[in-house]
């Protein structure tokens, strides 16, 4: 079976390492974008199994990133899991309504993305 | 906390208990450790160490407990609730329909993280539970762990681990930095000190316990005794939840192992393959 896919977009180039790196170690193929433009040019040209994606970047953000690639033709199929340091429950169901599947308030480690990812049925449990 | 001060840590650990610590455990210490500095009045993780390498035997014991109390989380393992909803729920809805009632125990509930799960996960399925009672009696011997359970205030991160953020949305309100559990769920539980060495008796009839993860601690007799008594107030047609790791095999021959699900228990003789209903892999909540 072909590997799973993540698209990682953050505008910090700091957190995508780290976020590749974890994202790696759940055996994914990743691949980065530092902004929600130029994730939507990633997912038109191949649509990834899992997206972990920030809130606030330039020229287009996370919440407005995801309305659009729910929009596009196959855009329901990623699991889409927020991370970002923003935490207040408003942001955190925004993101649900707008067809987030699970959301990451940062900082984060290794064992959030993995317990996360299990939950929308991304990785199986290690045990 | 410097690399080389978290390294330090790691080793004292490590010969202390066993336990692995890796670098992205470092908020662990971190969180577990500020404590026991400022209950001792230690200013900075220097002089912590200083007094781990002078061997202060009361500062390595407090040291030792707060790194090795238990891990605990939200829907742990997953698999467990899994298997109560999929095998255990669909039971005790066919079997109890006279009394529309039934009560587990969790048994060794540390900060709560496992009996506010399943009190969730009822919660949830409030829709078949229409017109029935349920309680969740919660036990754990360590006074401070059942006050925080009590409280059910938890940090970013205890409620990120195993928690799906559609229940963290509906049961949970922000409070400060943390997270407070709400009433409903609080509601239906009823926390408790006990110690398991104890007799559970005063704590009344199950139909289900959880004992997970606790055992592992005890040698094989003292582990015979907790499961005799955990028997005496489990229904005969009741279930009984070990950690994954754990086994009755050796230990007593009072609960069998319900067929391929590992961690399921049915006292011996009670009328077994409950519901077999094909476990399909489904995320809480969902």
């Amino acid at each position: 079976m072909a590997m799973k896919t993540c698209l990682i977009v953050d505008d910090s180039r700091v957190v995508r390492t780290v976020a590749r790196r974890i994202a790696e170690a759940l055996g994914f193929v990743s691949s980065e974008a530092a902004d929600g433009r130029a994730a939507l040019a990633c997912c038109v040209a191949a649509m990834p199994d899992a997206i972990l994606l920030d809130w606030n970047m330039p020229v287009m953000g996370g919440l407005e990133f995801l309305r659009e690639l729910r929009r596009l033709p196959g855009g329901d199929r990623p699991k889409v899991v927020f991370c970002t340091t923003e935490n207040s429950m408003e942001h955190i169901q925004a993101a649900l309504e707008a067809g987030a599947d699970e959301y990451i308030m940062k900082p984060f480690d290794k064992d959030i993305v993995m317990s996360k990812f299990n939950l929308v049925g991304l990785v199986e449990e290690a045990t | 906390m410097t690399p080389a001060e978290f390294q330090f840590v790691a080793d004292f650990i490590y010969r202390a208990a066993g336990l692995v610590l890796t670098a992205d455990k470092a908020y662990l210490i971190d969180s577990r450790l500020k404590p026991v500095m400022r209950e001792r009045g230690i200013a900075g993780f220097a002089d912590l160490i200083a007094r781990l390498k002078a061997g202060t035997p009361a500062i390595v014991r407090e040291v030792t407990d707060a790194l090795t109390t238990n891990e605990t989380s939200f829907f742990r393992d997953l698999k467990p609730f899994d298997l109560f909803r999929q095998i255990v729920l669909p039971h005790l809805l066919a079997t109890r329909s006279a009394q529309h009632r039934f009560r587990i125990w969790s048994a060794a509930c540390s900060t709560g993280q496992e009996p506010y799960s399943l009190a969730m996960l009822l919660l949830e399925e409030r829709a078949r539970l229409a017109g029935w009672t349920w309680e969740i009696v919660a036990t754990d011997l360590c006074g401070e762990a059942l006050a925080k359970a009590k409280d059910g205030v938890y940090s970013q991160f205890e409620v990120q681990r195993g928690m799906p953020t559609p229940l963290l949305v509906r049961y949970f309100e922000k409070q400060g930095e943390g997270w407070r559990i709400k009433d409903p769920v609080r509601h239906g539980i009823d926390f408790r000190p006990f110690n398991l060495l104890g007799d559970p008796a005063p704590l009344g009839r199950f139909d289900v316990v959880f004992c997970r993860n606790v055992l592992i601690y005890f040698d094989p007799p003292t582990k015979a005794k907790v499961l005799q008594r955990i028997g005496q107030q489990l229904d005969g047609d009741g279930f009984l939840f070990l950690g994954g790791a754990e086994t009755v095999i050796g230990v007593t021959d009072r609960f069998v192992l319900e067929a391929g699900q590992r961690g399921l228990y049915r006292p011996a003789g009670s009328a077994s393959g409950a519901t077999t209903m094909p476990v399909c892999r489904a995320a809480v909540g969902r």
